[in-house]
């Protein structure tokens, strides 16, 4: 609680204090023996304004200030009318007094009231948390001492250093020391990261455990944290259809029923349905219940709450409205490359053939390969030295191999530990009269032989993500009808990868421009809302033509956060389904505060018109609503 | 120019609405948003005026919503 709130806190608990005790009084008798009938109720009329005002002056000093400038449709209005309107009561002699209720009304407002402020402040602190990431200095070394200097006035090429314990607090490339880093903030990946000297630093990054110096790159302004800080505090200006719509009731429903109670108040009566202390009370009772602030505060919070709760996930979402979207979308389209696949190529299957283990064919195809500098060697190699396979101590001996020679576009010759062994395509082996099988597997197929003896073959591919598989159930399991994925690639590459993925179906074979037609045609056909997944790259026009467009893998790169609407922080496909679930679950939230909020203000206002609803219902029905709106919104930053 | 300026104590989103609408219709102001959940207030104004025209927002805000204030 801040001082304000505590000063309110005890304005409140001394009102309650003497409204109890005046109510003590009045019940036992005691003001009736004193003053005698009627002085009784003057004298309680007075005590009771005592609780009253000092719970709600400022209420009707609001009220009055809305009223001289014309501006008189604001709860402290309705609720100055409604409390004065109770008091007044004492002017129907006929009638039972209503003081009691009028001082009680004033005090249950304003406990609401400040819960209702301190549930903001609350969720707006929890918010600010969450969002905690961006660091307030940066060291530098300056006459070979550090300093902390404010990250603003870094300049682009500047050496920082980061150590252990803080946050790397602007983008750039390591030139000394290697560390663990701690990413969660930014992606939600909860393993830490390696870099070394000459990896690229993210700002926002937790430095684990070594020193790091680092050059810059970029301005703290435009570096990865003040960025996302950014789009995530701008995403709530982004409103989403259901936020407008609740402003637009609120704007002609306090009207309506203001106007609702003031003919409840006058027309009955008039028509001599009954007393006109009795329609009053009931006109007065419609006001109080009138406020829409239950709506008008839960539901931002709500989105605000759920694009938080996201971001934290590693999943930036650029607005409400895209979170709207999102929780409606029924057909993801992805782009393979980068996206389904990792894009780089890798060896995908070793398979030996009779004589060899896989470790032995693949270390005798790394050797060959040796000095060759294509893409398709390095990739062997790597797998290789990577330990795939299986060998044991991977390890490139140079002094085993001799006469290595590129046959061009077929492939590799070279002597390995006196064998003379060739890598490559069909091509090459058929040129040297030796059978080779086919594989089941798509992509490069090199085939290995040594001393004229076809002894296995390796696969090298665009490699399919370790997720992707799951990503594609977990987005059928939330209830998505269609996965497709286009592609530039080839047929058999497009078929393989979409049956692996139990996707529903493929477009291969398509130019960058094919996939907007593709796209178009399927948006033709979808029912709900259409997601286009991709990585950012050559694809902006498809992903805004999308229903949502999700750019994937955005540490670092400006084009898919200006492009998409939805930025993945890593390039894990299975965060999409978080990111429709987190989406359903905020707008879960908001729809059940819509219901309950105007479900409840409805029955009250109807019981309170038949006259069964009294005051103290129609408060609950006004701060207490609202309140517990609020606090359901605070669950949507929760996880999903 | 655009500058962006801390609120304290804004508890009602339909008051920070109402604050906001008041604050664009004020003379020199040429946008203006307030965030009700993040408390900011986005001012824009030409460079000449800037700081009259802060003058005549805070003016305006203590009148409208007397709780708030603005930070500068």
């Amino acid at each position: 609680m801040n001082k304000k709130q505590k000063k309110w806190l005890k304005r409140i608990l001394i009102a309650l204090a003497i409204f109890f005790a005046v109510m003590a009084l009045d019940e036992l008798g005691v003001l009736a023996s004193i003053f005698g009938e009627p002085g009784a109720l003057y004298a309680s009329f007075v005590l009771y304004l005592v609780p009253y005002l000092i719970a709600g002056h400022d209420v009707l000093a609001k009220a009055w200030r809305n009223i001289r400038r014309g501006e008189a449709f604001d709860e402290s209005f309705l609720m100055a009318v409604a409390t004065i309107g109770a008091f007044a009561m004492v002017l129907f002699p006929e009638a039972e007094p209503h003081m009691a209720e009028g001082a009680a009304v004033m005090l249950f407002y304003q406990v609401g009231e400040l819960f209702q402020s301190y549930a903001v402040g609350k969720s707006r602190k929890s918010i600010a948390a969450m969002m905690d990431i961006a660091p307030d200095y940066a060291n530098i070394e300056r006459d070979g001492k550090l300093v902390q200097v404010d990250p603003d006035e870094i300049q682009i090429g500047d050496v920082i250093v980061v150590k252990p314990g803080e946050r790397v607090p602007i983008d750039g490339i390591v030139i000394d020391g290697s560390s663990q880093l701690d990413t969660a903030a930014l992606t939600g990946e909860s393993i830490p990261r390696h870099v070394e000297a000459g990896g690229e630093v993210i700002s926002g990054c937790i430095n684990m455990t070594g020193v790091l110096r680092v050059r810059t790159i970029k301005l703290f302004g435009a570096s990865t944290v003040s960025r996302i800080l950014e789009l995530v505090e701008n995403a709530s200006e982004k409103k989403a259809r259901t936020e407008n719509f609740i402003t637009r009731f609120a704007r002609v429903y306090t009207p309506i029923v203001t106007f609702a109670a003031i003919a409840i108040a006058i027309v009955p009566p008039l028509m001599g349905m009954g007393a006109w202390a009795d329609w009053i009370l009931r006109g007065l009772t419609f006001l109080v219940v009138s406020c829409p602030c239950a709506l008008v505060i839960s539901v931002p919070l709500s989105f605000f709450g759920g694009i938080g709760g996201a971001s934290r996930l590693g999943i930036l979402v650029k607005g409400s409205n895209y979170l709207e979207a999102l929780s409606q979308v029924d057909t993801v389209v992805f782009d393979k490359t980068g996206t389904l696949t990792s894009g780089t190529f890798g060896v995908v299957g070793v398979h030996p053939h009779e004589t060899m283990n896989a470790g032995q064919l693949l270390a005798l195809a790394a050797h060959a390969e040796a000095f060759s500098d294509h893409p398709i060697a390095a990739s062997v190699k790597k797998a290789y030295l990577d330990g795939q396979g299986d060998s044991p101590s991977p390890a490139i001996d140079q002094a085993l191999i001799k006469d290595a020679a590129e046959e061009s576009g077929h492939g590799v010759s070279a002597t390995v530990d006196g064998h003379s062994v060739l890598v490559g395509n069909g091509k090459l082996m058929a040129a040297h009269g030796i059978a080779y099988p086919d594989c089941e597997l798509t992509g490069t197929i090199l085939h290995v032989a040594c001393d004229g003896v076809y002894v296995g073959h390796v696969v090298i591919a665009d490699a399919i993500k370790d997720d992707a598989a799951q990503a594609i159930a977990d987005l059928h399991a939330a209830g998505v009808e269609r996965c497709i994925m286009l592609t530039g690639d080839r047929e058999e590459v497009a078929r393989s990868v979409a049956t692996e993925l139990g996707l529903d179906e493929y477009h291969a074979q398509l130019l960058p421009g094919d996939k907007v037609e593709q796209l178009e045609r399927i948006l033709d056909t979808a029912r709900g809302n259409l997601a286009f997944v991709g990585d950012g790259i050559n694809d902006a026009p498809v992903l805004t033509r999308a229903d949502v467009g999700i750019a994937m893998g955005a540490m670092g790169s400006d084009a898919a956060i200006e492009a998409a609407d939805v930025v993945l922080m890593d390039d894990r496909p299975s965060n999409i389904a978080r990111a429709i679930r987190v989406a359903r679950k905020t707008m879960r939230i908001v729809n059940q505060n819509i219901v309950f909020a105007i479900g409840v203000k409805l029955l009250i206002l109807a019981l309170a018109a038949v006259g069964i609803a009294n005051m103290w219902l129609a408060v609950f029905g006004d701060v207490g609503v609202a309140v517990i709106a609020i606090l359901n919104a605070m669950r949507a930053m929760g996880d999903a | 120019m655009r500058k962006v300026f801390k609120l304290d104590e804004i508890d009602c989103a339909v008051c920070a609405g109402k604050l906001e609408e008041a604050i664009k219709k004020l003379d020199g102001v040429q946008d203006a948003k307030i965030n009700f959940l993040t408390q900011k207030l986005t001012l824009e104004a030409a460079d000449e005026e800037f700081d009259a025209v802060l003058d005549a927002v805070v003016k305006l805000t203590a009148d409208v919503e007397p709780d708030c204030e603005i930070l500068r």
